[in-house]
């Protein structure tokens, strides 16, 4: 009863302290545009089932990918365990969901296979993150905090594996001591059963329930440290990818807007309808209230893998721009000034997202060539943001470069980039002389 | 001229909207169609195509203008949907269904984002027009100076990322019997020529190399005869690429249209 009670206050405490983090995040995402309308759920969720749950774009790096995909896959195998643990704390019970017969032995049989290869998968990942200088973990935006996190991250998540396999392997141990009937089939804790066979009946029973303990309290405390980490995408990244972007990547969004003021420029009588919008509209993105709730969603979605920086053909060539730092400076301009926006939206400390995270020298490296959006592993569209900031400069400031607005000009005066009469439109096709023995063919 | 040639006379939507006639495609020349030195030879040579095979179509002429694609990317979008707006009202004053373009930036906001004002049309890019052409065997390549030739084609970002279209033109280079190598970085992986989003028209910024000369190093590791383009874009940039590497004289770049109308002698 005691143990019950114990369990019951620290899921409590979990579940508390994940409730306050919730709501500091809503009213986050309160500060942000509601412009990002869902709609076609059937496709959203068949684009789910394919990125996020077949992990079909973490394959375009086969070897790595694949060695993700079985700690995802693995996950969501293990995840059913955690359940039964929280079942069996609150109610006394061991194994409860061992009803389930066949299902629960296919379950948790794999699962304890699982705990093995997720506890190799990560060895290898902390390996390249702390021996390995993988060129993609670095870069201006990837400080010390950010390494640290993730291997924070990664020794929490094989902590999980070491306690998950030492469970099942006591619990083998313990059961076949006392008597009872095992429930389930533990592929790989069978085999290390075997080496504890010397141990005392005491030392078993102490290290199953040491095991059992520390691996849902770890639970409990990753449950409350991923929402504060870059591995906030464990929650979010399913969820990102059903809100993907459903465009094709070239497609940038129309600017209601702007489409309003054009209309009545190309035709001073068009009747508009009034919108309910008050107050003078800002063009663009310059700061965190200016972006949608969806780029919001995004950043913290974002694991910061930096795929997308990796085939960045400006960053490749030594160009100050990287795709994650942008998706990352998002997250980091609320984290820094949230709070006091919600207390008082009107709050400004001086700052902007725009220059003071964002370099104009960044916005204009990119070629929105969707390299980086079609590599993100969870459909996060960065071009998109890029542009919303370049369309900030150039329509509330006019601070494009100068040879930017120059073609601006040309397009405006004669309808091309470049300065030529729009009359001359046709000299390319003035002396087109074609093979008289192929014309009548 | 000599006497075996015959001249073109390209037809302009607004002659042939005046004697009744509705063509069944419009051609999008595109500004780098009409005005780019290098870019005026693709359109001549998709303009013998078209010719050739009696090709119902006419383009707007004068009358034609900016798609407003560098506007949008480069963040004017005022002047992009005042672009749009005007294309669109020519478009639908000439009752336009089909319109074909060999610049994968104005197929791209045609195809993606006129819709959101209004402008709805079938839009196709050149390299789908030929592949199609050669598929239903209305277009014969035979023995061509191309066959066996080793090329490579490089991806516009807008016309495969932007809109997943990376078959067509490797079909069409395929037909021409010529001998595809693919870089290491192709379809979906290519990497941009360093031109979109506006970059064409500016310095690029502070780095240590510039992106179209690390696409042609690429390009060179294959060895190949041509380099083969279907963007305006693309091919300033890689012609660039290979005057800058001093290839300009041993390898092409060629557009898909001039590849074709060289191989039957247009």
């Amino acid at each position: 009863m005691i143990k019950q009670l114990i369990f019951g206050a620290s899921l409590l405490i979990t579940i508390g302290v994940l409730t306050y983090t919730i709501r500091k995040y809503i009213a986050y995402f309160k500060l942000t545009k509601m412009n990002f309308p869902i709609r076609n759920i059937g496709k959203r969720i068949s684009i789910m089932l394919e990125v996020a749950i077949g992990q079909t774009k973490i394959f375009r790096r086969p070897v790595l990918g694949f060695l993700h995909a079985l700690v995802f896959w693995g996950f969501c195998v293990i995840l059913v365990g955690s359940v039964e643990m929280v079942v069996d704390g609150l109610a006394g019970t061991e194994r409860a969901l061992g009803v389930l017969g066949l299902v629960y032995n296919i379950i948790f049989g794999s699962g304890d296979v699982f705990a093995l290869i997720i506890a190799f998968a990560i060895i290898i990942f902390l390996v390249r993150r702390l021996f390995l200088n993988v060129k993609r973990f670095n870069g201006i935006e990837m400080k010390h905090k950010n390494h640290l996190d993730a291997n924070i991250a990664l020794s929490l998540i094989l902590l999980l594996m070491i306690t998950l396999l030492g469970m099942n392997t006591f619990y083998l141990e313990n059961a076949s001591r006392l008597g009872h009937d095992i429930v389930g089939v533990y592929p790989v804790s069978s085999f290390f059963a075997t080496f504890f066979s010397g141990l005392s009946d005491a030392r078993v029973y102490f290290l199953h329930e040491f095991n059992w303990w520390a691996h849902i309290l770890i639970i409990f405390f990753f449950a409350n440290y991923l929402p504060y980490s870059k591995h906030f995408h464990v929650y979010l990244s399913v969820p990102n990818v059903f809100l993907s972007r459903l465009q094709p990547l070239g497609y940038l969004s129309n600017m209601p807007n702007i489409t309003k003021e054009v209309k009545l420029m190309l035709d001073p009588n068009a009747a508009m309808p009034e919108t309910e919008e008050e107050g003078i509209e800002k063009f663009g993105v310059a700061d965190i209230q200016d972006i949608s709730w969806k780029n919001y969603f995004d950043s913290l979605a974002c694991t910061q893998c930096g795929r997308c920086t990796a085939v960045c053909p400006a960053n490749i060539t030594g160009k100050k721009l990287s795709p994650r730092k942008i998706i990352m400076d998002v997250r980091a301009r609320m984290k820094e000034v949230g709070d006091e926006l919600v207390k008082n939206k009107d709050f400004t400390d001086g700052k902007t997202m725009l220059r003071d995270y964002i370099s104009e020298e960044e916005l204009w490296a990119c070629t929105t060539c969707n390299a980086c959006a079609q590599e993100c592993p969870i459909n996060i569209n960065h071009p998109s943001i890029i542009v919303d900031m370049r369309r900030y400069l150039v329509m509330e400031e006019a601070a494009g470069p100068s040879e930017l607005n120059a073609m601006f000009n040309n397009i405006e005066n004669n309808g091309a980039p470049w300065q030529f009469n729009q009359q001359d439109r046709m000299l390319w096709a003035e002396e087109i002389y074609m093979n008289k023995n192929n014309a009548d063919a | 001229m000599e006497e075996n040639k015959i001249k073109i006379n390209v037809p302009i939507m607004a002659d042939r909207f005046a004697k009744g006639e509705k063509p069944e495609y419009l051609f999008w020349v595109g500004s780098a169609g009409a005005f780019d030195d290098r870019y005026k030879k693709v359109s001549q040579a998709f303009i013998k195509i078209l010719t050739y095979l009696n090709i119902d179509y006419a383009v707007l002429g004068v009358e034609e203008s900016s798609s407003g694609d560098i506007a949008r990317r480069a963040g004017n979008e005022m002047l992009f949907q005042m672009q749009a707006m005007t294309n669109i009202e020519i478009f639908n004053a000439y009752e336009v269904a089909k319109i074909i373009t060999c610049d994968p930036h104005a197929y791209n906001t045609f195809k993606n984002e006129y819709p959101d004002l209004d402008g709805n049309y079938e839009i196709i890019h050149h390299s789908q027009f030929l592949q199609k052409l050669i598929e239903d065997g209305i277009l014969k390549i035979d023995a061509n100076p191309f066959k066996g030739k080793k090329v490579t084609y490089h991806d516009p970002c807008y016309l495969g990322r932007a809109n997943g279209e990376y078959e067509a033109p490797r079909m069409v280079l395929k037909a021409l019997g010529l001998k595809l190598l693919e870089m290491p970085r192709n379809k979906s992986f290519a990497l941009c020529c360093g031109a979109g989003g506006g970059q064409m028209f500016k310095e690029a910024e502070k780095g240590d190399k510039e992106i179209f000369i690390e696409r042609i190093e690429e390009a060179l590791t294959l060895n190949p005869d041509v380099v083969a383009t279907a963007c305006p874009y693309c091919m300033v940039m890689m012609t660039d690429g290979l005057k800058y590497k001093d290839k300009i004289d041993e390898i092409k770049n060629y557009d898909i249209a001039e590849l074709i109308a060289q191989a039957l002698d247009l």
